[in-house]
């Protein structure tokens, strides 16, 4: 009892520091340039509102579901190569790293998932174009708890579905632009949320990769981590027309492999 | 308008310098909460339809207590320690017998953090049997969050205190002459969701299973919670109470406004699903409806509606 009550105090007290750093002016607070060079080295990376646009909620009804869209304009999705999800004070900040193949589409690019946010926090969405540019929007969002949350409303249906897939046609965008959903039943386990039997935080175990072909043709390759929601769930175009099939492999960090196809899309 | 911005800037200057003493004054102190007797003993306190607040100390959802020849036993006992001990205080204008069994009907916050009043010698602490689980997954984010919003007079004394017995099927205690029948439910409001009968009496305590004025909130399933209040109509209850609302309603009657949001809610979300619309798009228009019908809508509905999209796209 005493070791909880005394990690909600320490808790306590690290959100009263970091609300004083954000009164004081927040440059103490900000992570986002050692953040950059990690994950992009010493490349220059520019906020730019007319190649993208990325849509978050200012206050998060659920920090473990937050839903993000990301939104690239027809005139640069050709361009788009790679797509990088980034919520800056999440102990594992970045949320998914997208790298597109020929069948991601021409059209409108528009990617949508959902994620934890573990305390208020910068969202970040980064494209790379074929010509090596790092284009960036940013969304702040006020949630906390997302990745210590026991999102599992019924522990134990989480489990017993486990490696569950479903593959969505939806209505297409346009007669060159499809629309999909994947998602996978996977718990996505943080490694912050805590086992009640044993008192132990049970080992991070989450979805790892992704990939997406329409026949032999790849659509997005993704890698992901633990600041994806439980039970992974990614909206995204694609090009295409009628009657070709997905196909989606999944791999979680135990070595599990999961798969779907779809049902060749209708109209 | 600068006079009144003056005036707001002093009231504040000086209700800095005064809060820490006024607030020591000011909290509810254990004063014996409220009681209604809706049969012969059994005492039921309405909690307010509120958000955990240093004015309410957590005294947000209803607690009861069910008086037999012996001994008591306590259901549900509010949002924090101080709550707790003004039950337990109402309780003793009525009886002088001891507290045997202490009955939480769900994990969350605003019904177990009361339990660390009733600490003692002889004392169960009964529970669902997946109460234990899912109260000791969110123990510590309970503790931070509500210490946060009740402030530290409010919420001195407040500890997570676990249950002694789980419930896995159908359970009888005797209070002396008096029996109550606990029955653990399948995933509904939460995933540990259980109902205490007094059998001498026919009063049913649902526990979140009911809401009446108060939003509901979901956090198990949408379908399940539809199914069982399905299947618990055909159950006879002289009169039940809820987690949150009038200390007794009439069964099934009284849970007609939950179903109505419940199913408004959850035809809505396949609706929209199978249109391919967005969770977003979803917790924007969802149900809007029954905004109207019910208090703290601004404060969950949304988030019921995102619930119950996540759940409802894997039909």
């Amino acid at each position: 009892m005493t070791c909880l009550i005394r990690s909600a105090a320490a808790f306590a007290m690290l959100l009263a520091l970091s609300l004083a750093a954000r009164a004081a002016g927040g440059d103490a607070d900000d992570v986002w340039p050692s953040l950059k060079k990690d994950l992009f080295g010493a490349r220059e990376v520019v906020e730019d509102a007319a190649a993208l646009t990325l849509e978050a909620p200012y206050r998060a009804e659920d920090a473990a579901i937050v839903p993000i869209t990301v939104h690239v304009p027809a005139a640069i999705a050709g361009t788009v190569k790679g797509l990088t999800l980034v919520v800056d004070k999440n102990p594992m900040p970045m949320v998914a790293k997208l790298t597109f193949g020929s069948a991601a589409g021409s059209g409108e690019r528009v990617i949508s998932t959902r994620v934890r946010i573990d305390m208020y926090s910068n969202v970040r969405a980064v494209i790379e174009t074929d010509d090596g540019r790092l284009l960036m929007a940013t969304k702040f969002v006020k949630a906390a708890g997302g990745c210590s949350a026991p999102a599992l409303k019924d522990a134990d249906d989480a489990l017993a579905q486990l490696g569950k897939m479903k593959l969505r046609s939806l209505p297409a965008q346009s007669s060159a632009t499809r629309e999909a959903q994947v998602m996978v039943r996977h718990p996505n386990y943080s490694g912050m949320q805590m086992n009640q039997l044993t008192g132990l935080y049970i080992p991070a175990k989450y979805v790892s990769e992704m990939e997406v072909k329409r026949g032999s043709e790849l659509v997005f390759r993704m890698e992901g981590g633990i600041s994806l929601s439980e039970d992974p769930n990614i909206r995204f175009t694609y090009g295409g027309a009628a009657g070709e099939a997905l196909e989606v492999t999944a791999k979680d960090t135990d070595g599990n492999v999961f798969t779907a196809r779809s049902e060749a899309t209708g109209s | 308008m600068r006079s009144i911005d003056r005036r707001a800037l002093m009231t504040g200057v000086a209700g800095l310098a005064l809060a820490p003493g006024l607030v020591a004054r000011a909290a509810p102190a254990p004063a014996a909460l409220a009681l209604t007797e809706v049969a012969p003993g059994v005492h039921v306190h309405r909690g307010r339809h509120a958000l955990f607040a240093p004015d309410n100390a957590g005294d947000i959802a209803n607690t009861a207590f069910v008086v037999g020849r012996e001994a008591v036993a306590v259901i549900d006992t509010g949002g924090s320690a101080g709550v707790g001990k003004a039950l337990l205080a109402a309780m003793r204008s009525v009886t002088q017998l001891p507290v045997r069994y202490v009955i939480n009907t769900h994990m969350h916050p605003d019904h177990v953090l009361g339990n660390a009043a009733f600490l003692g010698e002889g004392v169960a602490f009964v529970a669902h049997h997946k109460m234990a689980r899912g109260l000791a997954a969110r123990a510590e984010r309970y503790l931070a969050v509500n210490r946060g919003l009740l402030g530290e007079d409010a919420f001195a004394g407040t500890e997570i205190v676990m249950p002694t017995l789980g419930v896995s099927a159908r359970h009888e205690f005797d209070l002396g002459g008096r029996r109550l029948v606990l029955e653990p439910r399948p995933t509904a409001h939460t995933d540990n969701d259980l109902t205490v009968r007094d059998a001498a009496t026919g009063t049913l305590f649902l526990g979140d299973l009911l809401f009446a004025e108060h939003v509901p909130t979901i956090d198990g399933s949408i379908r399940g919670w539809l199914t069982l209040l399905d299947g618990m109509a055909s159950e006879s209850a002289a009169r039940v109470v809820p987690g949150h609302g009038p200390a007794a309603l009439t069964w099934p009657d009284g849970a007609l406004p939950l179903k109505r949001y419940l199913g408004a809610v959850a035809g809505d979300v396949r609706r929209m699903i199978k249109e391919g619309k967005t969770l977003v798009e979803a917790s924007r228009s969802a149900a809007t409806t029954e905004r109207g019908h019910w208090q703290l809508f601004e404060e969950y509905h949304a988030r019921n509606v995102s619930a119950a999209f996540a759940e409802l796209e894997w039909e």
